[in-house]
């Protein structure tokens, strides 16, 4: 498969994306330069987490109005795969790819270490492979990651199984106690209606390594390439 | 201002004695004008000379066959890790800043020690900090506190660099003067440095990066009261960080050193474009010709002396070869970055300073640098009378507690002792994906450098008590210590910088701290093989108690490098699972001296420093090296700060497991559990390996002893139980938060 790594000026986290996706899952990756218009083919574009164009405004407020991201915004209502990883969740809520927006942590202050997430449902290439049962260890690092909709929003997401990930404890248990930031029904990540563009704030691409003693997020990706192979496979039969 | 009359009086409200004033007139064979002197005043000043400091400076070791880069000849100092990589680390202060305005004082010693290690062109994977604030009950400490902690995290995470260890201590001493002192550390290739230097006659220099601004401009009292009432709201005393444009200019400068048209390239931190063109022209033989009216400016109505001193954030001086400028100002042009041609190389050690065609200074580059014209001092010291005081404290005239629970309970909530969670979950510690401690906890910090079967080991670490009771003795401690976190970790300590924080150099009671922590350094850098790459000095850190201006005790804190050649090495502090045996590598001591259970407990403040013996202490770490590489352990945790309960509880707390041990009648019962004697580190050994264990420190020529096994949850000592390891957890990893109310 085809990754596109967007990299706006102040992404902190491309290279370690671009790592995961080439040297752990094997897959061709190119890099997707903010001032390009080109999407060099790819078959998913991957926004990752940074602090793009410095986030001083409002997390995610510029890197939407850069030139690749009129494309990419094409290319995921085409219905081509886009993932958003921390600031790349950010940059797709202002850019209207996904529903709700991220707030300011709930103790205002920046916050990064392991935490568990449990997947909502199977229904979104992201999670499909996933054991609903198990929580995964993912690394969260973010200033502003409280996820805020609607109720009417929420609503509506639930009975389309638009929540991807919720956070939880060890043992997979939900409750406010085990939310790190504030999140509405302690959502971790979210996805379109059409299932095809997804944002979640732990990184999964932080997890991948055997070398760093923790794999969880291996599986989301794993998943993800799995069940977007088997689409286009079947696509072009 | 420029044509303000020099006189002796103006060159000693600039901060320069009469004696160095006429020196400079000797150099230039004339009195200077505003400018010059500015010039002097500056590069002359202790933060850029080490005057004071250097001759001493000069006695430790710097040599070995791993350094690439003599010590304070480049930005950073840089060691050879084998396979053709090199890693370039570095510690600085940030101390007086951060008491002004702790926010912007820590984010923008962050910025500069990242700088000073991508300028040679090294990738900085990690990042350490070792901060110390007055008590925590003062408001005063919490609002440096969190200003320290923001402004380190929001910079550091926002540029993308984990920060993978540290250290945070607390004593009245620091109340009005914190110390911030930041390392960072990058990987390069071997071949890839960039060197600080100027040469080549004609060749371009740039100035890259974020435009200049008043900011940070020396002497600002002085100029505030010069120049107008009002300018005083246009200088800032502490410069302003942004990452942002940081990150830009670290791409940028990797990007750059590719295209091969690089000659060499320094930062500007402390002293601005003055002091990278002098060091760079003095570095190179040569000298330069700049204009300043090129500069790319973010205010009107500079002066050339404010220009040439601006500590303005995240610039860059480089000289390019000539012919090349087209390749330079593309990668700068991708980045959306200032890029501008100010001058030229000049053969002749001069340097030239013009806006348009008039010209401000004209000065012997040579002249103004540490090891060319910069005066070096001696300074008399003489041993404070305390030091004979504290040497006459005797265990036996402390009575010892009947309820030692009690102790642990207090212990553990002491902020020296506690977890710092509340600070470093505010920091990214894992940007990078290269930081192997995070689900692996260990004595230092493990980054992986990929791509390879190697690993890096860092820590920092200075105990600043037992260095004011003893500085010789203390400083040793403080590099042992650093060496047996690395050792603990499974590493091969190589290299240390230093970052030497104490009071005014003038009090011979102070310089003799400083003398004596140097000597110390000395002879502990000597015995592990980790040469000095260099450093920092912070002098005149003072803070006032009780209307008495004191020193802060001198706190020579000490960042070491160790590699871990074989990543399957690595070693964890935590214990692994119940029944596994727990045995102490060195001898337990009936010794509390300096301990935080003496001070917090006894209120005890005069006493000698802990138990300490370097040949001893070596070979014991030597023993632990070797306990890893044969696989006979499954933990290694050093003993620190609270003594060999507090190692056992953090060897406890990340899979929740508890302990139960046995003391030694040969030592006092709060000696043995919370006495800080050095030269120990707690290991766990599974029972299938104890009599393989067990047979190989029999042949060892160092003390061992057991004390008992890892349990699922209760802690006992002596069958008395002392609670269970989560209640305990609790306490441990909540009470610094809880300080703050803000979790």
């Amino acid at each position: 498969m085809k990754f596109g790594v967007v990299v706006f000026p102040g992404s902190n986290c491309d290279h370690d994306t671009v790592y995961t996706l080439r040297e752990i899952l094997d897959q061709e990756v190119v890099e997707l330069w903010h001032k390009d218009t080109d999407l060099q083919d790819v078959d998913m574009i991957i926004l990752p987490g940074g602090f793009s164009y410095g986030d001083y405004l409002r997390s995610g407020a510029i890197a939407r109005y850069s030139p690749i991201m009129g494309k990419v915004i094409e290319f995921a209502e085409r219905g081509g795969y886009v993932l958003g990883i921390c600031n790349g969740f950010q940059i797709l809520c202002e850019a209207g790819l996904l529903p709700g927006a991220l707030l300011h942590n709930q103790n205002q202050k920046f916050i990064c270490k392991n935490i568990y997430i449990l997947p909502d449902n199977n229904e979104a290439p992201v999670n499909r492979l996933l054991d609903k049962e198990k929580p995964l260890k993912i690394p969260i690092a973010h200033g502003e990651g409280r996820y805020f909709a609607s109720p009417e929003t929420l609503s509506m997401m639930r009975q389309n199984n638009q929540i991807l990930f919720r956070y939880c404890n060890d043992s997979g248990e939900i409750s406010e106690q085990y939310n790190p930031n504030g999140s509405v029904e302690n959502i971790a990540g979210v996805c379109n209606e059409t299932k095809n563009v997804f944002g979640m704030m732990p990184h999964p691409e932080r997890a991948a390594d055997d070398e760093l003693g923790n794999t969880d997020g291996r599986l989301i990706l794993e998943s993800l390439i799995k069940i977007i192979l088997e689409k286009k496979i079947s696509y072009y039969n | 201002m420029s044509d303000t009359v020099v006189t002796l009086d103006v060159a000693e409200k600039l901060g320069l004695n009469s004696e160095e004033f006429d020196k400079i007139k000797e150099i230039l064979g004339r009195t200077p004008n505003f400018t010059e002197l500015s010039i002097y005043s500056v590069m002359w000043s202790e933060h850029a000379s080490y005057k004071n400091s250097i001759k001493w400076l000069k006695t430790l070791p710097r040599d070995g066959k791993q350094i690439l880069a003599a010590a304070g000849e480049e930005n950073a100092g840089l060691v050879d890790l084998d396979n053709g990589i090199a890693c370039a680390f570095k510690i600085e202060s940030h101390n007086h800043p951060c008491a002004v305005e702790p926010y912007q004082g820590a984010a923008t010693g962050v910025g500069g020690i990242n700088r000073d290690i991508f300028t040679m062109g090294a990738r900085p994977v990690a990042q350490l900090n070792s901060l110390r604030f007055g008590e925590l009950e003062n408001d005063r400490t919490k609002w440096l506190m969190k200003g320290v902690v923001k402004g380190i995290g929001d910079y550091g995470n926002s540029f993308g660099v984990p920060v993978v260890g540290g250290e945070v201590y607390f004593n009245k001493c620091y109340t009005t003067n914190p110390l911030v002192n930041a390392m960072s550390v990058g990987i390069m290739k071997k071949d890839d440095m960039i060197s600080a230097i100027a040469k080549g006659k004609g060749n371009p220099v740039y100035i890259v990066g974020s435009s200049t601004g008043k900011d940070g401009i020396h002497g600002a009292t002085f100029a505030s009261a010069d120049i107008t009432e009002n300018s005083a709201e246009d200088l800032p005393s502490v410069q302003v960080g942004d990452p942002f444009q940081e990150k830009l200019l670290l791409e940028a400068t990797l990007e750059l050193n590719k295209t091969g048209a690089v000659v060499g390239m320094q930062d500007m931190g402390a002293a601005g474009i003055i002091c990278s063109t002098s060091e760079m022209s003095e570095k190179g033989g040569h000298g330069m010709r700049i204009d300043l009216s090129k500069v790319p400016l973010r205010q009107q109505n500079m002066e050339p002396w404010e220009i040439l001193l601006s500590e303005s954030q995240e610039r860059m001086l480089v000289v390019v070869e000539k012919g090349r400028e087209k390749d330079v100002e593309a990668v700068f042009e991708k980045w959306d970055l200032n890029c501008e041609i100010i001058g030229e190389v000049i053969e002749e050690d001069r340097l030239y300073f013009y806006k348009g065609e008039k010209l401000y200074a004209d000065v012997p580059a040579s002249t103004l640098v540490l090891g060319g014209g910069a005066p070096v001092y001696d300074r008399e010291y003489k041993e404070p009378a305390y030091y004979k005081e504290f040497k006459k404290f005797l265990i036996d005239d402390v009575p010892e507690p009947e309820n030692l629970q009690e102790v642990v309970k207090v212990l553990v909530k002491n902020p020296n002792i506690a977890s710092k969670k509340w600070v470093v979950e505010q920091y990214d510690t894992m940007v990078g994906t290269g930081n192997m401690s995070t689900n692996f906890p260990s004595d230092a910090g493990l980054v992986n450098i990929k791509g390879t079967r190697s690993a890096i080991a860092l820590t920092v670490d200075c105990n600043s008590r037992y260095v004011l009771a003893d500085p010789d003795i203390g400083t040793q401690i403080a590099v042992a210590e650093a060496s047996r976190n690395i050792v603990c970790s499974g590493g091969k300590p190589l290299a240390i910088t230093n970052c030497l924080n104490f009071g005014n150099p003038y009090n011979p009671e102070v310089y003799w701290q400083f003398v004596n922590a140097v000597k110390g350094m000395s002879k502990a850098c000597k015995k592990f093989g980790t040469p000095v790459t260099g450093g920092n000095v912070s002098f005149y850190n003072q803070t006032s108690i009780d209307g008495n201006v004191v020193p802060v005790f001198p706190t020579p804190t000490i960042g070491m490098l160790g590699l871990l050649k074989e990543k399957n090495n690595q070693m964890t502090m935590a214990f692994k699972r119940k029944g596994t045996m727990v045995y102490l590598i060195g001898k337990s001591r009936n010794d509390i001296a300096s301990s935080e259970y003496l001070t917090t407990w006894h209120h005890i403040e005069k006493s000698p420093p802990p138990y300490f013996d370097l040949d001893e202490e070596y070979r014991i770490q030597k023993v632990v090296e070797d306990l890893i590489r044969f696989s006979l352990v499954l933990s290694a945790h050093d003993i620190s700060e609270g003594g060999l309960f507090i190692s056992l509880l953090e060897s406890g707390i990340p899979k929740c497991m508890g302990f139960d041990i046995t003391t030694d009648a040969e030592v006092r019962k709060d000696a043995f559990l919370f006495g800080e004697a050095q030269g120990r580190v707690v290991v766990s050994v599974s029972t299938t390996r104890e009599t393989e264990f067990i047979d190989f420190m029999l042949q060892q020529d160092v003390p061992f002893s057991a004390l008992g096994h890892v349990t699922k949850g209760e802690i006992r000592v002596d069958d008395v139980s002392y609670g269970f390891i989560c209640d305990l957890t609790k306490d441990y990893t909540e009470s610094l938060g809880a300080v703050f109310q803000d979790n």
